[in-house]
């Protein structure tokens, strides 16, 4: 009894006074939402026709492959029971808006992602389908899918197919997330949560977490594979970042201002929340630390003329700081969403646990798997167009 | 002997008549208790709670009662049913100060004194039978339901342990069962009330503060209570179609 109420205050309902939604439900909008921003990133190119961002779309589309392999497992690890999971997909309650997620996820998998990459690297499958010795031949023989035909005309169809699956990639990936926002934004139980603006902003974070990831990606892999990082191409990428975070930003002041100046019934408790438990994590992290100041740098990059050096220096900065940011923002929202009783009486405390089936180890773990992940993707399926030539696969 | 005789043949020519079931539903009728027809049609009731707030000692009666009857865990965190305690400065009802140590299971130790210009009170929770109910709405596989008689039940062979209704619920009626990690709520003793029986927690209150209430039955006294009653839900502006009225609500209560 001692422990249970530890770091309760004030009145909970006795329901409430564990968390119901842990880590794990925190890395799950935080990965989809990586996922959707390197979509939209790499459609960027294919769509819009931005030629300067090329260098990073293949590696977007991978980026955004081994982030979304990851996204489902940190739902099924949470699950009491994750041997009946499939029953999401066999017995479907329609009302329910967890339920569409098995549907979005295969949809935009297999039918956006899956055959966009193939589409893309069909010709370079193929080639190496002919050359790659070993098993990987293997491999390379079974992802032709038994199509060998890159004659100009095979390769024209494949380009417009590819051109096709993003521009239903583009809403898809913007389904994706503002659906995992919907979950969220349409409990109205909980007034931390419920706004309709709460698919809009996980959409935007989205995409500013998915540019600063293929940035930073980007950056760190070229670095290491001793070349020359493009900066017109980092450049236009920490634009689009900038450009992306500032509406991001707008739209969470929006929702702060409303409920500051509205002042519902919840206002007291949430008010109070933030300047306590939720001081560090979302004042702090999120909105200094992960907020203003990367938009601050990123700002600097686009008012100062600074050498290649420091602008690299910056963006990188940049990046990482919105990368905690947006991690942060995720974390206010499902674990400060939990923190206050719906009675607005009182709160309670999160007690994170470390290895346990919902704790930080396995978290690290899933934070962890999809750069594992990329790893094998890009050697599997180099991304870089400029010598995919002279690239062959490490067997 | 003739009344034995008659007796005889009423009973032949009705079990020839209606045979098995049917016959031991109409003794149930005849009775007057229509509920304890074997053949339970959920069409025929909708099934709701009054919670007078007046009558509620804190006894905790209900909390023990109900553990017991649904096997429910005695972990300080898994309450089918619970008891608050109210004590509200009479000038300021946007700040009660609420207490329910142990879901008052143990009851309540004395705390406040009266004649110091607050009002002190007890209200029960539970499960409020919503006919709109939001936990219902966001259950991926349909778990949980309303029964066709108005109450919401787990099937908790199905239960994945999601939690997402326990986000849901507005009310905090719904725990995750550590033993079966699926989630447990108020089942309105669905197992006593298609028998004819009443809840395990109204059957236990020493004072009536709880009456189990069928809203179709036109002979449930509940019609009469409602008309001559000011009641309220919990938390209204929820719309959730809460089938569980409280009579003396204070407006401190959420």
């Amino acid at each position: 009894m001692e422990s249970i109420l530890h770091g309760v205050e004030g009145y909970m309902y006795p329901n409430e006074m564990e968390l119901q939604w842990s880590i794990l439900i925190v890395l799950y909008p935080y990965i989809t939402g990586l996922v959707a921003g390197a979509f939209i990133l790499a459609s960027l190119e294919r769509v819009f026709r931005v030629e300067s961002v090329k260098p990073t779309y293949r590696l977007a589309l991978l980026t955004a492959l081994a982030f979304l392999l990851v996204a489902p497992l940190p739902l099924q690890l949470h699950l009491g029971h994750p041997e009946r999971s499939l029953e999401m997909y066999l017995t479907p309650h329609t009302s329910s808006a967890m339920a569409m997620f098995g549907f979005v996820y295969l949809w935009y998998l297999m039918v956006v992602l899956v055959l966009e990459i193939w589409l893309d690297y069909r010709q370079d499958i193929v080639r190496l389908a002919r050359t790659a010795t070993g098993p990987l031949r293997h491999v390379y023989r079974l992802m032709t899918l038994g199509s060998y035909d890159v004659s100009e005309e095979a390769l024209r169809l494949d380009d417009r197919a590819g051109y096709v699956i993003t521009l239903v990639g583009i809403p898809s990936a913007f389904l994706l997330h503002g659906y995992v926002g919907f979950i969220f934004g349409s409990v109205k139980a909980n007034p931390w949560w419920s706004t309709p603006l709460m698919p809009i902003v996980f959409l935007f974070s989205a995409i500013v977490s998915g540019i600063a990831t293929v940035m930073l990606l980007y950056m760190a892999v070229t670095r290491l594979r001793g070349r020359e990082i493009d900066m017109r191409c980092v450049d236009t990428i920490a634009r689009y970042l900038f450009y992306a975070f500032i509406i991001d930003f707008s739209l969470e002041m929006l929702d702060l201002i409303h409920r500051v100046y509205e002042a519902d019934e919840s206002f007291h408790t949430l008010d109070f929340m933030v300047k306590t438990r939720l001081y560090f994590p979302h004042i702090l992290v999120q909105i200094v630390l992960g907020t203003l100041l990367p938009l601050g740098l990123l700002a600097l990059t686009q008012l100062l003329k600074l050498t290649e050096g420091a602008r690299r220096g910056t963006y990188a900065a940049a990046g990482l700081l919105t990368l905690v940011g947006i991690f942060a923002m995720r974390w206010n929202v499902v674990i400060g969403g939990q923190l206050f009783s719906k009675s607005f009486l009182g709160y309670t405390t999160y007690k994170m646990q470390f290895a346990t089936r919902e704790g930080l180890l396995p978290a690290l773990v899933l934070m962890i798997l999809p750069f594992v992940i990329l790893w094998v993707l890009v050697k599997l399926l180099p991304p870089w167009v400029d010598e995919k030539a002279a690239e062959q696969p490490a067997a | 002997m003739n009344e034995d005789r008659r007796d005889f043949l009423a009973r032949s020519g009705r079990l020839l008549f209606l045979t098995g079931a049917a016959q031991l539903a109409f003794d149930a009728v005849l009775r007057g208790e229509p509920e304890a027809a074997p053949n339970y049609r959920t069409t025929d009731h909708w099934w709701g709670m009054i919670i007078d707030v007046e009558k509620c000692i804190g006894c905790g009666n209900c909390v023990r009662a109900c553990k017991e009857e649904n096997d429910v865990p005695r972990e300080p965190f898994c309450f089918r049913t619970w008891v608050e305690r109210y004590h509200v400065d009479a000038e300021d009802m946007e700040r009660p100060e609420v207490d329910s140590p142990n879901g008052g299971y143990d009851g309540f130790p004395e705390r406040y004194r009266t004649g110091d210009g607050s009002k002190n009170f007890f209200v029960p929770k539970l499960c409020n039978q919503c006919a709109h109910s939001p936990c219902v709405q966001v259950c991926p596989v349909g778990a949980t339901f309303e029964s066709p008689d108005g109450v919401v039940l787990v099937d908790k062979t199905y239960c994945l342990g999601c939690r997402y209704c326990v986000q849901a619920c507005p009310y905090g009626c719904r725990f995750i069962d550590p033993r079966t990690e699926t989630v447990d709520k108020c089942s309105l003793c669905y197992h006593r009330i298609t028998k004819g029986l009443t809840t395990a927690c109204c059957e236990a209150c020493p004072t009536d503060a709880r009456v189990l209430a069928d809203l179709k039955n036109p002979k449930d006294p509940v019609h009469e209570f409602l008309r001559t009653h000011k009641v309220q839900v919990l938390k209204p502006q929820m719309a959730t179609g809460s089938k569980t009225y409280y009579n003396g609500l204070d407006g401190s209560v959420r």
